[in-house]
């Protein structure tokens, strides 16, 4: 395989983007959760005494330590709030596939001219903010909200949605559907559909032709889709807090609860460091599978 | 600790805010004020520009959790931030905020020696603070539901927030707690008869079993829904400040008169909480906020401010001339008798801090 041609500074900018906004805010992340928390400003130490030159800096790197993240793993808390943020995550990302799919597989079918239409509806959410927007399910989920007054008129008993786990995923699914639809659509969208054709020339039915010709050519989507969804939705804060109730256990409130109640930089720090660490393994795995398909291809 | 906005606003507003507010950094002429949300009647802030010719900026905040964290990193670009109690010992501690000039504040005489005492703990000669605003934590409640499910019982104990078998004919109509450890612990130590200060993990180890006791009751733990809920008749009852509360009363006689709410401190006694001026270390504009200080401590204008909060404020002479509904309404203002069993707190040890906050997430989760 011989290179690609050289784009010259073009070829840089990812990496430059990537530099900037990734890794240099993650490396100052994971110096701060290396540190100690301490009573001044900013509240932790050590810092880099810059006038004491070499020796300085070799004391900054000497006064820091795996401290917080030992500490981690004794708390059993931490733990438990990962894994529930974990179920929080899969589980809204399997709603999300089994209601995004079939929408994304109706916008695939239609004539051009409507498909453009249909584009514009899923992503016309996003032209009102994502906090009103999830302020508009408290009005909808709360005890006298409109669905039980709803519910109400036709004389069903009333439900109590609002603070618990149950709304949290009515407001994860809500939230992120259209990441859900929209990387769906896109391989949908471009799939010939004279393969369909072929396939019942060769006497599949249209169940048959679904399972094995659109649904795995589907997969590259099926994986950004929920990669797309899953990753955010692991760290995310404004839904629980919003939607849930007070046991409502996810990782974005107890990095709120080390940042702000305990003013433990560093613990918070070592929290978020440890949830990008574990997430990035289905990434690698995803990347993985994309290259192994793009090369089976060749 | 007008703890009245969304708690959200910290996970996205704060972190921007971090960045935003180094821009702002005030030229002269310019006051950056920093303070609770719903906090002040706007027109004291037109009077006082017209007086003086500092543009006032004012901003606001919902938590004091967000307010520390924002002072200690620094360059804030604010001359004035409002923090509570237990929180001012942290920031004099960390040196993030100045002491004051005395000199530059003539109308401290103006000062009610009685509820100074209260400051001592926290800033011992009120050396780098003025207060704003003071008031109490008790209970709120909707009288016709509590009377309807436990009739006959006079609402003047924390018994009916904490006991179990009260809670357990309430749950239905929904009960609030704040979610406030450092305020939850204060006033459940004291109830337990307690030091409401004390430095001892066992106390607030007490504390935490007969929080979890009373945990299945209790529908939510929030510093501000409470006041919305209440007047609105979703729940029945909330420990919350008094000011919010009052506020909830008023919402829901403006609302039609159909929820009629009250509050009360109870007479195991209860926690008194300031609200103070304090001057960040790196406050760009010090002359203005010392210029908005003195207008603060003229005893018309707290008392306007007073009016409009439905919080007492700590100048004597202003009592007069704060309005009658409110000067005269033992819970904003309490009798001396009732003076006699609130208490202040004052700042943790981290590693407390820590530990408390700790139990407090094991109430709130189990976990």
């Amino acid at each position: 395989m011989k290179g690609r041609p050289r784009t010259g500074l073009a070829a840089l900018a990812p990496f430059l983007w990537l530099g900037v906004f990734f890794l240099f805010p993650f490396l100052l992340v994971a110096k701060l959760s290396l540190s100690d928390t301490a009573l001044a400003m900013p509240p932790y130490a050590p810092r880099v005494d810059w006038s004491a030159g070499w020796a300085g800096v070799r004391a900054f790197f000497a006064a820091l330590d795996f401290e917080t993240y030992a500490r981690l793993t004794r708390d059993s808390l931490y733990i438990a709030s990962y894994l529930s943020s974990l179920m929080f995550a899969a589980v809204a990302t399997g709603i999300l596939l089994v209601i995004g799919y079939p929408i994304a597989y109706g916008m695939s079918r239609f004539a051009a001219s409507t498909r453009q239409a249909l584009l514009m509806a899923v992503i016309l959410p996003f032209w009102t903010s994502f906090l009103i927007r999830v302020y508009a399910w408290i009005a909808v989920l709360k005890p006298e909200g409109l669905l039980n007054t709803f519910l109400s008129q036709f004389g069903l008993p009333e439900l109590n949605l609002l603070n618990t786990d149950t709304a949290v995923y009515i407001g994860l699914v809500y939230a992120y559907l259209p990441f859900m639809v929209l990387p769906l659509y896109a391989v949908l969208e471009k799939q010939d559909q004279s393969l369909l054709e072929a396939a019942a020339d060769l006497g599949c039915t249209r169940t048959q032709a679904f399972w094995r010709v659109t649904f795995p050519l589907s997969l590259p989507g099926v994986g950004a889709g929920a990669l797309l969804c899953f990753i955010p939705m692991v760290g995310e804060f404004v839904i629980p807090d919003l939607l849930g109730g007070s046991g409502t256990l996810m990782l974005g409130k107890t990095i709120w609860t080390e940042f702000f109640a305990n003013r433990d930089w560093p613990a918070a720090s070592a929290v978020a460091i440890a949830m990008l660490a574990t997430l990035v393994i289905p990434i690698v795995l995803y990347q993985r599978q994309q290259t192994k398909m793009i090369e089976a291809g060749r | 600790m007008a703890d009245w906005g969304k708690r959200l606003g910290t996970a996205a507003v704060g972190m921007m805010a971090l960045v935003l507010a180094s821009c702002g950094q005030g030229g002269p002429g310019t006051l950056h004020i920093y303070n609770w949300s719903d906090y002040i009647d706007p027109a004291i802030l037109k009077d006082f520009t017209k007086e003086t010719g500092v543009k006032v900026v004012y901003d606001t905040f919902d938590s004091n959790e967000v307010l520390e964290t924002k002072v200690l990193q620094g360059n804030t670009g604010y001359d004035l931030v409002v923090p509570s109690n237990h929180n001012v010992p942290r920031y004099i501690t960390a040196g993030a905020i100045q002491p004051l000039d005395k000199s530059k504040l003539t109308g401290l005489s103006n000062l009610w020696p009685d509820i100074m005492a209260y400051m001592e703990p926290f800033d011992p000669g009120a050396k780098y603070s003025v207060p704003y605003m003071w008031g109490t934590i008790g209970i709120g409640y909707n009288k016709d539901a509590i009377a309807k499910r436990l009739p006959g019982v006079t609402i003047d104990s924390w018994d009916i927030v904490f006991k179990p078998e009260n809670l357990a004919k309430l749950k239905d109509c929904g009960v609030y707690w704040l979610d406030a450890s450092e305020d939850m612990y204060a006033v459940a130590l004291n109830y337990l008869g307690k030091n409401p200060n004390s430095t001892a993990l066992e106390d607030y180890q007490a504390a935490t079993e007969m929080f979890l006791k009373a945990r299945p009751y209790i529908r939510k733990f929030h510093s501000s829904e409470s006041i919305e809920a209440l007047a609105n008749g979703d729940i029945c009852i909330a420990v919350g400040y008094s000011g919010d509360m009052l506020q909830a009363k008023s919402r829901a006689a403006e609302a039609g008169d159909k929820v009629h709410l009250d509050y009360v401190v109870p007479k195991e006694g209860s926690q008194v909480w300031f609200d103070v001026f304090t001057i960040p270390k790196d406050a760009p504009n010090p002359a203005a906020a010392y210029k908005f200080l003195d207008y603060m401590l003229r005893p018309e204008v707290i008392a306007r401010a007073s009016t409009f909060t439905e919080y007492a404020n700590a100048n004597k002479a202003a009592t007069a001339l704060v309005a009658p509904d409110v000067r005269d309404n033992p819970n904003v203002y309490p009798t001396p008798d009732q003076l006699l069993t609130l208490f202040v707190t004052s700042s943790k040890a981290q590693p407390l801090l820590r530990d408390v906050n700790r139990q407090w997430t094991r109430v709130q989760t189990g976990q």
